[in-house]
């Protein structure tokens, strides 16, 4: 390796977007062929902090792997426990007390919020503006907070269990709470204002970074990112679980298909879980947290389940094949950044390498969640 | 002769001595500004409101090793943070602080602090090819497309101040706008009513001259990592930081001679130094305003408003000010 770089006119060359780069934002690697700025082929490369997780959940008792799920997303870590401890008690057969599930919805929805706050600051800050980051985290700080004091941990929590939730929420929890709601609502008028009225803002994603609602279909893609192509999906209103189906929200639909649409219903989907939160509170039943009657061993019985929830980043599922011992036979997570992620080779053709940036920052990539 | 040559001396001493102060304290500010905005405090350990923080900064620059990449051209590396930092300190010689504090008047004045900016782009374009990496050679041919789109306004929005004023003179510009803001260049009157557009222009290719956001394609550290400088440590990356304010000093200097009256007072009364510091400072506290509040452009978004907006604009103001200057 000597002598200057001689790069022939019609020549392409291979860029390493990561494994470290800031704009992937964890350990993501993109192998791209580029023809000065524009991209004519990507490939990306994952597997890099790959922890067999579901190698795990075959190895270890169900409430042996509840802090593994955790530690798929670390962001929005409550709506992964949510959907083991639902898998499980839908092929154990355990009944969950009423205020439990409430408890549970709460808390999801509050950490649905933080998870796209932070999104939202790291998107704005993949675009080059670093201050809305900062005011995302100081919003997204009194949500881990109000977390903390019912759960014990900020990030990974392991507040959901089987039958129920660990601990009940107490008067400074629903106080905490209470307070968020107008503040966040507030905080999103801002974001507004500062953001997405901004027209440099503006200019980089209307009609940028294209995904179709077929492309979509193709690799699987939910959550926002489908959402944002038109396609009117999400667990919590088409296969309702838990106790959704007594709330009353709207599912944000965008049909541009572009950066901007995925931006969107992102933000929408915020004030829709304040609106579940604020009737979560109102509707908030009285009674015990755990069932009366609870295995002391969980044992499925034989069988093959599947539990869908609707998490921050889209569906999440868990596939359980029991043979009725407390070891799961196979246990299949399908998680949503996955899917969202491969379309990014196919959809990147052609573009620019800082339009491309920008669509990636768009499908909120969380990457211990796509090599997990 | 002698006393000539050690005037000149003296004031390139002086102009390096206030270049790197400024860089230096203009770290700070822009740190504690960003701090301010972002509701954190920012640098304020070191010293009294961290106003240590600059010198411990170049302490620990100084103090790291140089690396040169493998198969990176020597020559060109080394001599890109140099060539980046020789222009801006040569251009203080003729900017006219007050009355007085000048260096050298020159007749081509406002030529010379253009055609030392433009140095700033060869710099860039050295620094990103002799790094032999490809995030920094793709940043410097950005920078340098970037560079020549926002030139051509610059310097025709300068041209038309120089054909109100009749000089290339920066002491006389700004001495033929003394008096009160109603006698500045941002003024409209009647032989150059759309002063105001040009002063706008004038400003948004100066950001974009010292690749500042939203105009700072060549850093674009979300997609390019750091840049043209992803390759530099130690002080080969403290001498482009430090040449980006100086650039910032000096483009904001030609701003408050060309359209704020230099030294004048907005009133008219004690013109002096202060009121060039004043401007100066203002000019660059909005600079930093701007960079912690917009996102970045893209590449073609900032060509395209070069040579589709306000080329043709300021070709217009030129025209038309030449045309009405002939008839009043």
């Amino acid at each position: 390796m000597s002598g200057p770089i001689q790069i022939q006119p019609d020549e392409t060359f291979i860029l390493n977007i990561g494994p470290q780069h800031p704009a992937t934002h964890g350990v993501l690697r993109i192998k791209m062929e580029m023809d000065g700025e524009y991209i004519v082929k990507a490939e990306t490369v994952l597997g890099y902090i790959h922890r067999m997780h579901e190698l795990m959940g075959e190895n270890r008792t169900y409430p042996q792997v509840l802090p593994n799920l955790s530690r798929l997303d670390y962001l929005g870590a409550m709506g992964y426990t949510h959907c083991h401890v639902l898998a499980i008690e839908r092929a154990a057969g355990i009944e969950v007390p009423e205020r439990a599930e409430y408890i549970r919805v709460i808390t999801v929805e509050l950490n649905r919020i933080a998870s796209h706050l932070f999104w939202f600051g790291a998107f704005v800050m993949d675009l080059g503006g670093f201050t809305p980051l900062m005011y995302a985290i100081q919003d997204r700080e009194y949500i881990l907070d109000a977390l903390e004091g019912i759960t014990g941990s900020r990030l990974t929590y392991c507040y959901h269990s089987f039958g129920g939730v660990a601990n009940d929420i107490d008067d400074d929890f629903i106080k905490a709470t209470r307070a968020i709601i107008p503040m966040m609502r507030k905080s999103l008028k801002k974001y507004e204002a500062l953001v997405t009225g901004n027209i440099i803002f503006r200019k980089r994603l209307e009609g940028i970074g294209p995904i179709s609602a077929e492309m979509c279909r193709k690799y699987g893609a939910t959550g926002a990112v489908a959402r944002g192509s038109g396609i009117d999906f999400d667990v919590r209103k088409n296969e309702p679980y838990s106790v959704y189906s007594d709330f009353d929200f709207d599912v944000p639909v965008y049909h541009e298909c572009d950066s901007l649409a995925r931006y969107m219903v992102r933000m929408d989907e915020m004030e829709q879980s304040l609106r579940i939160i604020e009737q979560g509170l109102d509707k908030l039943p009285d009674g015990p947290i755990m069932p009366a009657k609870k295995p002391k061993l969980i044992k499925p019985p034989v069988g093959d389940y599947y539990q869908a929830v609707e998490t921050a980043r889209g569906s999440f599922g868990i596939r359980l094949v029991s043979d009725g011992t407390k070891n799961a036979y196979r246990f299949k997570l399908r998680s949503p950044t996955y899917s969202n992620m491969s379309l990014f080779d196919e959809a990147c053709e052609g573009m620019l390498l800082m339009d491309a940036l920008a669509m990636l920052g768009s499908l909120d990539l969380v990457i211990p969640e796509i090599d997990r | 002769m002698s006393l000539t040559i050690l005037n000149v001396l003296a004031a390139v001493v002086a102009a390096i001595a206030f270049a790197a102060l400024n860089a230096a304290y203009l770290v700070w500010a822009e740190r504690r500004g960003a701090g301010r905005i972002q509701r954190r405090p920012g640098p304020n350990v070191n010293g009294p409101f961290g106003l240590l923080q600059p010198p411990c900064d170049g302490i620990k620059l100084m103090t790291k090793q140089l690396m040169i990449p493998g198969g990176a051209d020597k020559a060109l590396f080394m001599v890109a943070p140099v060539l980046t930092m020789i222009p801006a300190i040569a251009s203080f010689v003729t900017i006219p602080f007050s009355n007085t504090i000048v260096a050298h008047s020159m007749n081509v004045g406002v030529l010379m602090v253009i055609g030392f900016a433009s140095l700033g782009g060869m710099a860039i374009l050295f620094a990103g090819w002799g790094s032999r990496n490809k995030y920094s050679v793709m940043a410097s041919v950005r920078s340098v497309s970037q560079a020549i789109s926002y030139e051509v306004p610059l310097f025709i929005t300068a041209l038309t101040v120089v054909l109100i004023t009749g000089t290339l003179n920066l002491h006389e510009m700004a001495s033929i706008q003394a008096g009160g803001f109603w006698n500045w260049n941002i003024t409209p009157s009647l032989s150059s009513p759309l002063m105001p557009v040009s002063f706008l222009i004038f400003f948004i290719c100066i950001l974009a001259e010292t690749n500042r956001a939203p105009f700072d394609l060549g850093e674009a550290e979300s997609e390019l990592v750091a840049g043209f400088h992803t390759e530099y440590g130690s002080m080969g990356f403290g001498l482009f930081f430090m040449a980006e304010y100086a650039h910032i000093v000096i483009g904001t200097s030609l701003i408050t001679i060309l359209f704020l009256g230099g030294w004048g007072c907005p009133f008219g009364l004690y013109p002096g130094v202060w009121w060039f510091l004043i401007k100066i400072y203002f000019l660059i506290f909005s600079f930093i305003l701007i960079r912690w509040t917009f996102p970045r452009t893209t590449i073609y978004g900032l060509l395209n408003l070069s040579w589709k907006v306000l080329i043709p604009i300021t070709l217009f103001n030129l025209l038309l000010t030449a045309g009405l200057l002939k008839v009043f």
